[in-house]
């Protein structure tokens, strides 16, 4: 297996990129006969926006749930700024700073706007028993505080308006930046995106395309399954290309275009 | 007789509303019926009884006391605060030894069969520990007061001890729902109940929302069981005989919901009450399934269900 290394000049992405953010090193996962994830390598580096596509059925959202601790890979491993995160419980992996969305966005629909960002902020001690009888002014404190991070963050994606409204009158395009606004209240070092752009209205994709760009630019990296190609090409770079649970390709946007295999497998050689 | 049938009814609910809404937590966070809840309400109420002794002895021995107008003394809200603390105790054990091991692997049908196991285990050992024949926590006679008088609409008489539980089920619930709504811990127990796939994700610590789910559900439960064995008797059927109420206050109010259980609790309740003079004592459970059918047939999700789909 071949690693490529991401050393291209890109310019909004290129001055912050060094070492390695994500690590996965021969990641298999099975279910029953059939291998969705066959042992795939590649790398996200510190700075990145990776882009994972690749047609349906290709073990995308297979290897991201490993990826996010919601499946036990069989095989392999996954590094995460060089702690092994591979197997571990969600909420471990969470802490150890990866936030995840969902393809459908996934909010708390009757819980309003603040409530389903204040849920994400991690290491809130009023969730533990003892803390709020042993420690109630530092309870208040991080409560306080995690509404001010809560807050920030709804206003950086623009639902500032919305805030105290129930989540289940958000629109599609609303819930993906809700969901945005959630992953980011955590401070993670990276975020997997699962399909940002399905289902939203153009000019909202341009807001939230330009909102990613300016969360990688504070230095948070990316991982993103998308299947709108425009998206992918413009603010991706590596990407990397599955099918039939295997890498085929990886590299700039380019070289995947140009790549036969690619071409193959999207038009119905490899995967019919 | 209209005006007392609807006093009667909410004591009843209040005390079907405490248990219902553990119920109703543990089903929408762990997604199981937990048929050993009733045997929280029966330890809930024995326990209490243990340490009413125990605080009695503390206090010198002899008779309780009486507080105001009420037949009990300081000793059983002392034995009511440590019969919940115990029971939510005894709901950690429990979850330890039994549903947390088999909810790693096993279905929902799993742990509510376990569940009921745990019910006919946890039922017999209180049983060989106090006995079958029926106890009191006080031997106090009550004089039902006239709260209004007999000609506006039949007049309302009740004991000081039943407008107690009153009060004290509202204080409950409405600083349950203060809890839920207002803190942290609130926020996250109901992140978890609409959706625990979507919660771990987000980071909550799952387990510690369970352990608390129990400890509410479990202090719940006890002051319920204390409650009934405080305007009635005590028996260690007393769960039991309230299990079926429970469940049917919980799915009319809409699994998952506080309020939905605290309304159905009231509505089985009264409707329970409301069978005594209209068909006969006998009929009084089936008059609350009735309800509950009626109900359903028309809202089958039940009157407050909020969980995502």
């Amino acid at each position: 297996m071949l690693y490529f290394r991401y050393t291209r000049n890109v310019p909004h992405i290129a001055a912050h990129l060094s070492g390695s953010m994500l690590q996965i090193r021969d990641l298999a996962k099975r279910f029953g006969g059939n291998r969705a994830v066959d042992g795939v390598s590649f790398d996200v580096h510190k700075g990145a926006i990776a882009g994972l596509i690749g047609p349906n059925g290709a073990g995308k959202t297979t290897l991201f749930n490993c990826v996010a601790g919601l499946y036990r890979p069989d095989a392999g491993t996954i590094t995460l700024d060089g702690n092994r995160i591979d197997g571990k419980r969600t909420s471990l992996v969470h802490a150890a700073g990866l936030a995840r969305t969902f393809q459908i966005p996934r909010p708390f629909p009757a819980m309003s706007v603040l409530e389903n960002v204040l849920v994400g902020v991690p290491g809130q001690s009023g969730e533990r028993f003892w803390a709020n009888w042993f420690a109630p002014t530092r309870v208040a404190a991080d409560e306080a505080k995690a509404r001010e991070t809560a807050r920030a963050w709804i206003d950086f994606v623009g639902l500032g308006a919305l805030e105290q409204a129930p989540a289940r009158v958000l629109s599609g395009g609303q819930r993906k930046l809700l969901e945005l606004a959630r992953a980011m209240v955590a401070d993670p070092r990276l975020v997997l995106l699962d399909e940002p752009a399905a289902g939203v209205n153009p000019a909202l994709l341009e807001k939230i395309i330009d909102r990613i760009a300016e969360i990688n630019r504070r230095g948070t990296s990316f991982l993103i399954v998308e299947h709108n190609m425009d998206m992918v090409m413009r603010l991706c770079h590596p990407i990397a290309v599955m099918a039939q649970g295997k890498l085929i390709a990886f590299g700039d946007a380019d070289s995947v275009r140009r790549n036969p295999t690619v071409v193959e497998a999207y038009l119905g050689g490899a995967v019919a | 007789m209209i005006l007392q049938i609807i006093a009667d009814g909410l004591i009843v609910g209040s005390t079907i509303a405490l248990g219902a809404i553990g119920l109703t937590m543990t089903y929408s966070l762990l997604r199981f019926a937990n048929f050993a809840h009733g045997e929280f309400i029966a330890w809930g109420a024995y326990l209490a009884l243990t340490f009413l002794g125990f605080f009695i002895a503390l206090g010198g021995g002899g008779a309780m006391a009486p507080l105001g107008p009420f037949s009990f003394g300081w000793q059983l809200l002392a034995a009511l605060v440590a019969g919940a603390i115990a029971t939510a105790i005894l709901a950690l054990v429990l979850d330890w030894l039994l549903f947390d091991r088999l909810s790693a692997q096993g279905s929902a049908i799993v742990l509510t069969i376990a569940s009921f196991g745990a019910a006919l285990a946890l039922r017999n050992f209180l049983q060989f520990v106090y006995g079958t024949l029926p106890a009191y926590y006080t031997r106090e006679l009550q004089i039902a007061i006239h709260i209004v008088p007999r000609d506006v609409g039949g007049g309302l008489r009740a004991t000081p001890d039943q407008l107690f539980v009153l009060a004290l089920a509202l204080v409950l619930v409405v600083g349950l729902h203060l809890f839920l709504q207002r803190t942290t811990a609130g926020r996250a127990m109901r992140a978890v109940a609409h959706n625990p796939a979507l919660a771990r994700v987000t980071g909550i610590d799952v387990a510690s929302v369970v352990r608390w789910t129990w400890i509410l559900g479990a202090i719940l439960a006890a002051v319920a069981g204390t409650f009934a064995g405080l305007v009635g008797q005590l028996r260690p059927q007393i769960g039991f005989d309230l299990l079926l109420p429970l469940f049917a206050a919980a799915i009319l109010g809409g699994i998952g919901s506080v309020p939905g259980a605290v309304i159905g609790g009231l509505i089985v309740g009264l409707a329970e009450s409301a069978a005594v003079p209209l068909i006969g004592a006998e009929y009084r459970a089936a008059a609350a399934f009735g309800v509950l059918i009626a109900i359903l047939l028309v809202r089958p999700q039940g009157l407050f269900a909020e969980r995502a789909k």
